[in-house]
């Protein structure tokens, strides 16, 4: 550095001072965070455990249980690069009862314009044989996930529907008309199971989402429509099939649920 | 030398004041020279002296079950290998019986996948199956949590296994069973004895022509010394499998229908009855299975049906001689541990 610089640098500095207070547009930077609003619905409306509804295939269903692992979340920037959320923040189990657990928050997204996100419908296979160590919080078979693994068949429910329905048959155990679909599988570790991991996309159409430092988290609202577990791409006739566990049927169920995910709107701060 | 002696006295003070502390010291677990390389992770779960302790309590301990009346042990008998002998299935609460026979607990921490569906794919997550199973001890692993941290032998035996915890959590408690099943290692019989050029590992004519045989016959599956190769076969012992479609019911693929994961043989002579639903009493009539009664299924394993002649052919001398060499698989170390047995 020779002495010029530093005689001219308080200038330089009140210079670029300057500047930057005259600049319009915003210097992108830092961290923010992100808010995934899971809005539970049934059709048109908003789902109400005990309120009627009706499927695809005309059946009547009052719901009584509607939880969800969502995991493994990816913001993709309007430049088209892509923001990974580290493993250990990206597991999160979403109960209907629960209004706090749909509201995701993944936090220290490098601030920018994102304009999708995509995520996984259940629990990846790596985390799904990984050691007890490893199974905090919504992981915890014994705490978080209880209800939601199996232990026989070690691995999370990714998806659980509980309901009655007038059209179902009656359960000798329960002596009600109900309806359980309960669907995992994630694959296997050594020796192959079904799959029932499903991908979702979620394009924004005219807003990006905008994550600043300085404003608070952009929220992606979404529509989770129950009632699409029940039709395309196979409409679900409740009397034929009440109940879906681990079994070959899980995979129409899962390939129905792939699409119950759908973007309502982008809810900006700035 | 009086340096010394301060020196070495200071030592032996600071020793006694650390004993509080020593459970939580590492034990070694036996890892056989004949053995390949362990699956689980030790690293992850170092078993220590307070771990193990836990473990064992909790193995031995009925608190598991709905009602405090199944404890693991009652169908997991040490001088059985830790299986149930001469049940087919076990009972478990309210007389209830189990869907299928008790297996040996041993050298699990050689195994990729437990049960006879290979339902569970790490050995941390096997307590909950049973805990929770309707039929064995019909419990949820969240209330057994629950249970362990209101009794003040398990908070004391906890904080010793896990110092530095204000409270009993599940991953915990999976550690700790963990740690008591790795130490259940079977390698000291005489054939081991034998494969590693050991004192006491003589085998006679006839063992030598079973083992021969066995090379031959059996190693296909039963293979390596730990005596299976992990992967779900149908073995013929039945013709349809309505009731218990094996590993397909973990798995939904049609191709697993009536496959059943490969039992290990180690100490199969005090493991009986044999096979998923205990249908053989003996080992007599098992080795008269392969050899005369295998029956054809879709998804019989290709082993069993080689030029379109279904099972093993095996001459009754064959047969002996096997059953000889089988015998020899016994551990007598193991079975007889008095580590292992409640206390």
């Amino acid at each position: 550095m020779n002495k010029t610089f530093f005689q001219w640098l308080p200038l330089f500095a009140f210079v670029v001072l300057g500047m930057s207070a005259c600049d319009k547009t915003e210097t992108i930077d830092g961290l923010g965070d992100v808010v995934i609003e899971m809005d539970n619905r049934a059709g048109d409306d908003e789902l109400v455990f005990g309120t009627k509804y009706v499927t695809a295939n005309g059946d009547t269903i009052q719901f009584s249980t509607f939880n969800y692992f969502v995991s493994n979340f990816v913001l993709v920037n309007e430049d088209g690069s892509e923001y990974t959320v580290p493993k250990e923040d990206c597991y999160f189990l979403c109960k209907h009862e629960d209004a706090d657990s749909r509201e995701l928050t993944l936090r220290n997204v490098p601030a920018g314009n994102y304009k999708s996100v995509k995520f996984t419908i259940g629990v990846d296979s790596l985390k799904s044989v990984s050691p007890a160590a490893e199974r905090t919080g919504v992981l915890d078979p014994t705490g978080g996930a209880a209800g939601m693994y199996w232990s026989w068949n070690a691995g999370y429910i990714f998806v659980k529907v509980e309901g009655t329905s007038p059209q179902a048959p009656i359960d000798v155990n329960t002596n009600e008309r109900t309806l359980q679909y309960h669907t995992g599988l994630f694959g296997g570790k050594d020796s192959p199971t079904l799959n029932n991991l499903k991908k979702v996309t979620i394009n924004t159409t005219s807003e990006t989402a905008h994550v600043r430092k300085s404003h608070e988290a952009p929220v992606f609202h979404l529509y989770v429509d129950v009632l699409e577990m029940f039709t395309s791409p196979t409409n679900i006739n409740v009397a034929l099939n009440p109940t879906s566990h681990a079994g070959p049927y899980s995979a129409t169920v899962a390939n129905n649920y792939a699409d119950m995910f759908t973007l309502d709107h982008v809810h900006n701060h700035d | 030398m009086n340096k010394f002696l301060i020196f070495s006295l200071l030592v032996v003070w600071f020793a006694a004041c650390n004993k509080e502390d020593k459970g939580n010291e590492n034990i070694v677990v036996f890892l056989p020279s004949n053995f390949p390389k362990p699956v689980y992770n030790l690293e992850l779960n170092p078993v220590t002296e307070a771990g193990f302790k836990l473990g064992k309590q909790l193995f031995y301990d009925p608190i598991l079950s709905r009602d405090s009346t199944i404890a693991c042990a009652d169908c997991h008998i040490s001088f059985s290998a830790f299986s149930h002998p001469d049940h087919a299935t076990s009972h478990g609460i309210d007389g209830l019986f189990g869907k299928r026979n008790a297996p040996a607990v041993q050298n699990l921490l050689w195994q990729t996948a437990f049960f006879w569906d290979g339902g569970v794919p790490d050995m941390d997550l096997i307590s909950i199956n049973p805990i929770q199973n309707p039929l064995e001890m019909d419990e949820s692993p969240a209330r057994v949590v629950w249970k362990l941290n209101r009794n003040p032998l398990y908070q004391k035996l906890f904080k010793a296994a896990f110092p530095g915890k204000d409270s009993i959590d599940g991953p915990q408690m999976m550690q700790a069973f963990s740690q008591f099943m790795a130490m259940l290692v079977s390698a000291n019989s005489r054939y081991d004895k034998h494969v590693r050029n050991e004192q006491g590992g003589d085998l006679n004519a006839s063992e030598i022509a079973g083992l021969q045989l066995f090379k031959e016959k059996c190693s296909t599956c039963h293979a390596t010394d730990l005596f299976t190769d992990g992967v779900y076969r149908n073995n013929g012992i039945l013709s349809e499998f309505t009731n218990d479609k094996g590993r397909f019911e973990v798995s939904s693929l049609p191709d697993d229908i009536g496959k059943f994961k490969t039992p290990s043989l180690r100490n199969v002579a005090v493991t009986q009855p044999y096979m998923h639903n205990g249908k053989f009493k003996t080992l007599e009539s098992v080795l008269e299975h392969y050899a005369t009664g295998v029956k054809d299924s879709p998804t019989l394993d290709p082993a069993l049906k080689q030029h379109g002649v279904l099972g093993i052919p095996l001459s009754q001398d064959e047969q002996s001689n096997l059953i000889a060499f089988l015998k020899t698989l016994t551990d007598e170390t193991f079975i007889r541990d008095e580590r292992f047995q409640q206390n």
